[in-house]
């Protein structure tokens, strides 16, 4: 059963296609769409994106948003989103690497919201690096 | 009277200014349509982002958030934009005019852009941050801004958080705007906002009776506003900048056309008066030769 899938981010609008499923990373897991679900909105985390189209799994990766799936359409909002081709494994791997070192000079107990946005710039970078290597 | 040379010598380093001017018009027009673009393309986001809060509202009895939280007490920490780059007639002047009257002298200030930056440290306000953001905004760099400005707010030191920055009318107007970014007036969550100029009109309006949809809130609606009103925030900060941005270029494109059209004008009055002179001196050269042949007779 065929789904419309919208990945929108505040730059542009990524992708808009119909598709067979979807699964997202929620807070809570792994997620599969099909269509014909539930109304439902859900916060998701940084890592990969899977859709299928023609019997062939296609990944994004995705940075913090949230999802809002109908029975018909699935939307997706996201701070960044990209497919393997646009990964920029360098760029990444610095910013990755300077949030690690940011996040080892910083005093954990002291500034607690400090150290979470670190972690979630690793978990972004984390999850596009994941996909870019699988592709290589 | 200036003579010949000196007007040639004129015209020509006007008609050069006026080569400048005219190619920086070019290039801010092109980086309006840029910016303009990138605001309709936000549109999209916004959209669902305002669909989804407004349903969200509707199903949370009493929202609970340190971004909804009022204060008596408290400091005003305000976000004021400006440009980098000057030439762009007078809209950092009247963003700073419209601060300096509505918004107090001893609040914290925190600025995205050289001009007014320079301006707020010239007059020993509370300059307490500044972020450089290049052109066209990319969205990532907003983010720091709006942790920054976030995380600020959550400490408690501050009460209110406003932005000053211009608002986007069309090409030929822009005007400076005011706008309390926290704490969040749930009145005003997720209604339209009355600076969004730049996207209006070209992207069909929600529809909110449509989408009052009976929506199921995983893990709960607390979480999911949680993770929600920052990213409310990012992007209203976003869109302020974009609309800023876009400003600046079509005021910067305005005031570059009219500094061309003014060199043309003063070239062509020169030209007269060069043409006046050229001929003084043909009509002149003439009388002393036909004065010599006639003495000559």
């Amino acid at each position: 059963m065929p789904i419309q899938l919208d990945i929108v981010t505040p730059e542009k609008k990524v992708f808009s296609d119909v598709v067979e499923d979807i699964y997202l990373p929620t807070q809570l897991g792994e997620t599969g769409i099909l269509s014909g679900h539930t109304a439902l909105v859900t916060p998701l985390e940084p890592g990969e994106l899977r859709y299928k189209k023609d019997g062939e799994y296609i990944e994004f990766a995705i940075g913090e948003g949230f999802m809002e799936a109908t029975q018909e359409s699935v939307t997706v909002l996201t701070d960044i989103c990209a497919c393997h081709e646009e990964i920029d494994e360098d760029v990444v791997e610095a910013a990755m690497k300077r949030a690690e070192d940011a996040l080892a000079d910083t005093d954990h107990t002291a500034d607690p919201s400090q150290v979470l946005a670190l972690q979630a710039t690793i978990a972004k970078s984390l999850a596009q690096l994941k996909l870019k290597r699988r592709y290589k | 009277m200036a003579n010949l040379q000196d007007i040639r010598r004129r015209i020509k380093s006007i008609q050069n200014t006026s080569q400048i001017t005219k190619a920086m018009q070019m290039v801010a027009a092109a980086k309006m349509k840029k910016a303009q673009d990138q605001a309709i393309a936000g549109r999209a986001y916004a959209d669902r982002l305002n669909a989804v809060l407004v349903n969200l509202k509707a199903n949370m009895e009493g929202l609970a958030h340190p971004f909804l939280k009022v204060e008596e007490e408290g400091k005003h920490l305000i976000l004021v934009i400006s440009t980098d780059k000057g030439l762009c007639g007078g809209i950092n002047t009247n963003v700073l005019k419209k601060v300096r009257k509505e918004l107090p002298v001893d609040g914290d200030y925190v600025t995205v852009g050289k001009k007014l930056r320079e301006q707020i440290a010239k007059a020993q306000q509370n300059l307490i941050a500044d972020f450089p953001i290049v052109d066209p905004v990319p969205f990532e760099e907003v983010k720091v801004i709006s942790k920054f400005i976030s995380d600020e707010f959550i400490s408690g030191k501050y009460n209110k958080v406003s932005v000053a920055f211009t608002n986007f009318i069309s090409t030929l107007v822009q005007e400076p705007h005011i706008s309390q970014l926290l704490p969040i007036d749930p009145s005003k969550l997720a209604e339209k906002q009355d600076y969004e100029g730049v996207g209006k009109g070209k992207v069909k309006e929600t529809d909110h009776a449509i989408e009052e949809k009976e929506y199921t809130f995983e893990p709960n609606p607390t979480a999911v506003l949680d993770t929600l009103l920052p990213q409310y925030i990012n992007f209203q900060v976003y869109q302020m900048i974009v609309e800023a941005r876009a400003s600046e270029h079509s005021a910067r494109m305005v005031a570059m056309k009219s500094a061309t059209d003014n060199a043309n004008n003063l070239v062509k009055d020169l030209k007269v008066e060069y043409n006046k002179l050229r001929q003084a001196a043909i009509t002149q050269e003439l009388l002393e030769i036909t004065t010599a042949m006639k003495a000559m007779e």
